[in-house]
């Protein structure tokens, strides 16, 4: 009964999918009020009756129904209830279930809380919402139906897969989807901005929240997705360029320039074509992303329940939903009133800046990524690995960090060459003395290493300039978000060039009782010993290490290799332990002939930084947003005595 | 300066970006985009020695063997007309098995041979690599 229920409730949400749009359609073609004012509501049943739909799948998934398909294909009833969870979006079509009701959610929250928008503008916008959805639910409802039926019922089902049962992994899927999806809003508002040809400030302002949002939860599924692959993978690494990270990674580069250039829009009223169309980039991007993850065109170590039969579905939706939108820019952009000038050195100028040098990053990740799709297409059989990105990429994002070491110090419309110089003294000269005493003390480091920690001291300081001598009462919140995000950037590149530059390995065939060093550590394979857990069993290493003299303070490390039987499947699960400078990382191996084990060992100097540092950018999304809002909240009124 | 002025300067100034970043790419890929090669494709055509590549396929039963050091292993690549030799110093990946898929990272030897620095094997234990799929009998799905 369940399972029926939540497929009518997906087919409802979809027939008010269709109503939305069509009642936004003709209201503002035929400037109807009746149907107008009824948009809203119907965005929120339509984001109710998908949530609904969701639930009832998570229901499924928590009472082990196999007479239910997708249960028993992705489940176990012999796993951990937070899996049986996890498990409904751990697979095809739960997790674009899961999609189309983070989008149906998020038109529902714009028709409810959404305030700033004129009414025509608003109803655009929730029609362009819907015109998304109606492609998803067709998607759901005829390719990939979670609800179907398995007859007779499975006795146990086949499990999820064991990498994916991590806590971290379990929300992983919805923090990033909140953050993927949640950028179709930008589309939409950009959409229906177009539509009314309202594209002012008060459309960036209004759009603004939404993309702060998103992106929000967009750094921190990156960042928890890095750190995932870092200690669950035993690979020691924490991004891969693979394909199925780049997915996540391109619209996040899209967002963060939309959200700089959307800030130009509202403030000073310039870059308004430009802020539309990357309004589009930044949709297309997380579109493009779903088809490299969903399809199974690629190579990729990550991609988790492919289907190259649906990937021409998705390659459909987003032909029409691009091109449409392109359609519409193209038609519209040239009566966009151009906005306000501004001067080359001013703040609009660095955003300027910083927009070409994110959208060169962009394009470089998207031609790497999609590069070998089109060699493909033309009978060569390519990848194109992590050298290629480092090297490409690389030296852009240190240009990238280097402008944002100047940009916040601008002054809006105009400033002067004299004042700047003397603003960025105290950053460049700690970029240069760090660089130097780097080089003195570690000597030999690659020159982006070098060039990377000279650059996170500078753009460390430079980050406070903004708050520097201000009231912290009085200082806006939004600035506040602005100097920790920045400051998180810092942070993060610290510990990437720091672990890329001075991470020590070593791989042994370890004998116990033996010692091996590794960065400052002496280790030593003390035993290993059988362990057990809810539905797995594991062969534990118990593994000392200590620094400096020998009788000193011990850690112990329990690197483990995992038994799951169902499905059968072995996995290494690292044992890290950090410490104030660093994480010492281990990986048992399997045992020869002899009786020793290999025993993988890394010492990460200042690794964790890199996710602490994603961590303080997400925080300062997060507080830019609350300002936002608040401010927000004051004008209020206004707004509605206008409806 | 003018309006027409900044914005002429302004599209110099992206088309700069724009090249300096396309040189940076088309240099990059040039020496380090790495060909993905399957045993057949070996067999047919000589890959280039020692640069940079992919090697994908099965891993042959029976064909694992781990060297008296600890930490080397040696096992045979296989598709369905072609097999390669692999050496491999290292932990291998979780879900890497015999009659498993496989994407070894490495380069070609003199011999014939295929030193892997990274082995890639999928996460999910249905996975062959599309390539290999295309030229084996399709993997069971639903048999439990």
């Amino acid at each position: 009964m369940i399972a029926e229920a939540g497929l009518a409730a997906l087919w409802f949400a979809a027939a008010l999918a269709l109503l939305q749009l069509a009642m936004a359609g003709l209201g503002l073609w035929l400037k109807q009020d009746e149907l107008i004012a009824a948009v809203r509501p119907v965005a929120i049943v339509q984001g109710l009756l998908a949530a609904l739909s969701f639930g009832l799948l998570v229901t499924l998934f928590l009472q082990s129904d196999m007479s239910v398909l997708l249960v028993a294909t992705n489940s176990h009833s012999a796993k951990p209830l937070l899996y049986k969870f996890a498990g409904a979006w751990g697979n095809h079509e739960g997790s674009m279930l899961l999609w189309v009701t983070v989008l149906a959610l998020a038109g529902a929250a714009i028709g409810l809380i959404e305030r700033k928008l004129d009414r025509a503008t608003l109803t655009a916008t929730l029609g362009a919402q819907a015109f998304i959805a109606i492609g998803f639910y067709a998607f759901l409802l005829t390719a990939s139906n979670p609800f179907a039926r398995l007859s007779p019922a499975a006795a146990d089902g086949m499990g999820l897969n064991p990498l994916l049962q991590d806590p971290g992994l379990a929300f992983h899927p919805p923090t990033l989807y909140f953050g993927y999806v949640g950028l179709s809003i930008a589309f939409s508002f950009a959409v229906g901005a177009m539509v009314t040809r309202e594209v002012g400030p008060v459309f960036a302002r209004a759009m603004r929240p939404w993309v702060l949002a998103a992106w929000v939860f967009l750094t921190i599924g990156i960042t928890a997705g890095s750190y995932w692959a870092y200690y669950e993978l035993g690979w020691g690494g924490w991004w891969f360029w693979d394909p199925v990270e780049n997915a996540s990674l391109m619209p996040w580069l899209a967002a963060t320039a939309l959200l700089h250039s959307v800030n130009v829009l509202a403030a000073r009223d310039g870059l308004r074509a430009w802020t539309l169309m990357l309004a589009v980039v930044v949709f297309s991007m997380s579109m493009v992303g779903t088809f490299l993850v969903r399809s199974g065109i690629l190579t990729s170590v990550h991609a988790f329940a492919v289907d190259p039969t649906r990937g021409s579905f998705i390659l459909v939706l987003l032909a029409i939903y691009i091109g449409g939108a392109l359609v519409l820019y193209g038609a519209r952009v040239g009566r966009v009133k151009a906005g306000q000038g501004f001067d080359l050195l001013s703040r609009e100028g660095g955003l300027v800046l910083n927009n070409l040098l994110l959208s060169v990053i962009l394009g470089i990740v998207l031609i790497g990524t999609l590069y070998p799709i089109l060699a493909q297409a033309m009978g060569q059989q390519l990848s194109v690995g992590p050298p290629f990105f480092n090297k490409a990429a690389g030296p852009i994002a240190l240009a990238l960090v280097a402008a944002m070491m100047v940009g916040p110090l601008l002054k809006w419309r105009r400033d002067d060459a004299n004042a700047l110089l003397g603003k960025i003294t105290v950053p460049v000269a700690v970029s240069a003395v760090t660089m130097a005493l780097t080089f003195v003390i570690a000597g030999s480091i690659g020159w982006m290493e070098l060039v990377g920690l000279g650059l996170a001291a500078g753009l460390a300081v430079a980050s406070f300039a903004p708050v520097w001598k201000r009231n912290p009462l009085r200082t806006p919140m939004f600035t506040w978000g602005m100097m920790v995000a920045h400051f998180g950037v810092a942070v993060s590149l610290a510990g990437m060039a720091a672990d890329s530059a001075f991470t020590s390995e070593r791989l042994v065939a370890a004998r116990y009782g033996q010692p091996y060093y590794v960065g400052p550590y002496r280790v030593v394979l003390n035993g290993v010993a059988p362990t057990i857990g809810e539905n797995w069993s594991a062969v534990e290493g118990r593994v000392t290490a200590s620094r400096g003299p020998v009788d000193g303070p011990m850690i112990l490390l329990r690197p483990q290799r995992r038994f799951y039987s169902s499905p059968p499947t072995d996995t290494a699960e690292a044992a890290i332990a950090t410490r104030v400078d660093g994480q010492l990382y281990a990986v048992l191996g399997t045992q020869d002939a002899e009786g020793r084990w290999q025993l993988r060992l890394w010492w990460k100097p200042f690794v964790t930084l890199i996710w602490f540092g994603g961590g303080l950018i997400a925080l300062g999304g997060a507080l830019s947003l609350i300002g936002r809002v608040r401010r927000a909240r004051r004008n209020v009124k206004r707004w509605e005595e206008a409806w | 300066m003018k309006r027409k002025h900044q914005r002429l300067f302004l599209g110099l100034a992206a088309l700069v970006a724009i090249g300096g970043a396309s040189a940076l790419a088309l240099s990059a890929l040039q020496d380090q985009a790495a060909f993905f090669y399957t045993p057949s494709d070996v067999a047919t055509g000589k890959p280039e020695i020692g640069k940079a590549a992919r090697l994908g396929g099965m891993v042959e039963k029976g064909s694992l063997k781990h060297l008296p050091d600890g930490v080397t292993m040696r096992f045979v690549v296989a598709d369905a007309t072609a097999t390669v030799p692999v050496q491999f110093k290292g932990v291998a990946p979780d879900l890497f098995k015999e009659g498993s898929g496989v994407v070894a990272e490495g380069s070609f030897t003199g011999d014939g041979g295929f030193v892997a620095t990274n082995l890639l094997a999928k996460h999910d234990e249905r996975y062959m690599p599309p390539e290999i799929a295309a030229k084996m009998p399709a993997p069971e799905t639903l048999t439990k």
